[in-house]
């Protein structure tokens, strides 16, 4: 007599899990994947933040024009554009695990609505300063304001 | 039956023993305090945001940032939010040696307390680096 734990075996005896069990990755059909953007964000958010961290530095005491010159140059805007798509996603991602484990129902799902659309809100204002600043490197146009 | 069904719904479900019935240790503490300064490095993001678009507005907008910034109160969030951001990029790369499966034995102990010690560490370093530069 088989008991119902093992249920999921099949009519040998089999009781290792189904592939298509594997392949569908549960129920939910998701969720390896939010393990795994949290992983590789993590990495490049840990290795963009040395960048950005020698970069503050460097702007501390700087007057606006240096300033704008240091972060519009390609060696500082680009790795500065990628660390901020990266930490976007790595916030979304975490907020969304700290959300599930605490709010229910409906208001988890307002506030998820609201993390995510913060994420992509503040990910594009910054690009958006970025675009700006380097655009105002290569036109040579640096407004002193004097 | 059906009124029996209810006096049993309407009875507390039991529930584990949650964090304030716990003698806190420190990897307990980390993994909260991982948790909090993720949530901390939100509001870091906002100011850096907020550096780059008064930066991307003008002379104006950046000195009256780089003011605020500059100021007491300005250093002292700045400070709070360097010791967040790398407490939780040390949480990380913790969790990065756990994922592959090493330190979690005894040595899970010492891996949580160089997440605390190092932070600190780091910190004090980095703004101590920045008064030094700034006094040259």
């Amino acid at each position: 007599m088989r008991s119902p734990l093992h249920s999921s075996g099949d009519a040998f005896g089999n009781d290792r899990t189904p592939l298509k069990t594997i392949r569908h990755l549960g129920s939910a059909r998701a969720g390896t994947e939010h393990f795994i953007q949290s992983r590789i964000t993590g990495v490049a958010n840990l290795v963009l933040i040395v960048v950005l961290a020698v970069v503050a530095i460097c702007l501390s005491g700087r007057d606006y024009a240096s300033a704008v010159a240091l972060v519009g140059s390609p060696w500082v805007a680009v790795p500065l554009a990628l660390a901020i798509i990266s930490v976007a996603i790595h916030m979304k991602l975490g907020v969304q695990t700290v959300i599930e484990d605490y709010v229910h129902g409906a208001a988890g799902i307002v506030l998820m609505l609201a993390t995510t659309f913060f994420s992509v809100a503040i990910a594009a204002t910054a690009l958006f300063a970025i675009v700006k600043i380097m655009l105002a490197v290569i036109a040579g146009g640096v407004e002193t304001g004097a | 039956m059906a009124s029996a069904d209810t006096e049993v719904s309407r009875r507390p479900r039991p529930l584990s023993p949650h964090l304030s019935i716990y003698r806190p240790i420190v990897t307990m503490v980390m993994s909260i305090m991982h948790r909090a300064t993720g949530i901390m490095n939100i509001a870091g993001l906002v100011l850096v945001v907020a550096y780059l678009l008064a930066l991307a507005a003008g002379p104006e907008s950046f000195e009256w940032v780089n003011g605020i910034y500059s100021s007491i109160l300005g250093r002292i969030v700045l400070v709070a939010f360097t010791w967040s951001l790398i407490h939780h990029a040390l949480g990380g790369i913790r969790h990065f040696i756990w994922d592959f499966g090493k330190m979690v034995g005894e040595a899970r102990y010492d891996l949580a307390w160089a997440t605390i010690v190092g932070s600190v560490l780091i910190t004090t370093a980095l703004w101590a680096l920045v008064v030094v530069l700034e006094n040259i």
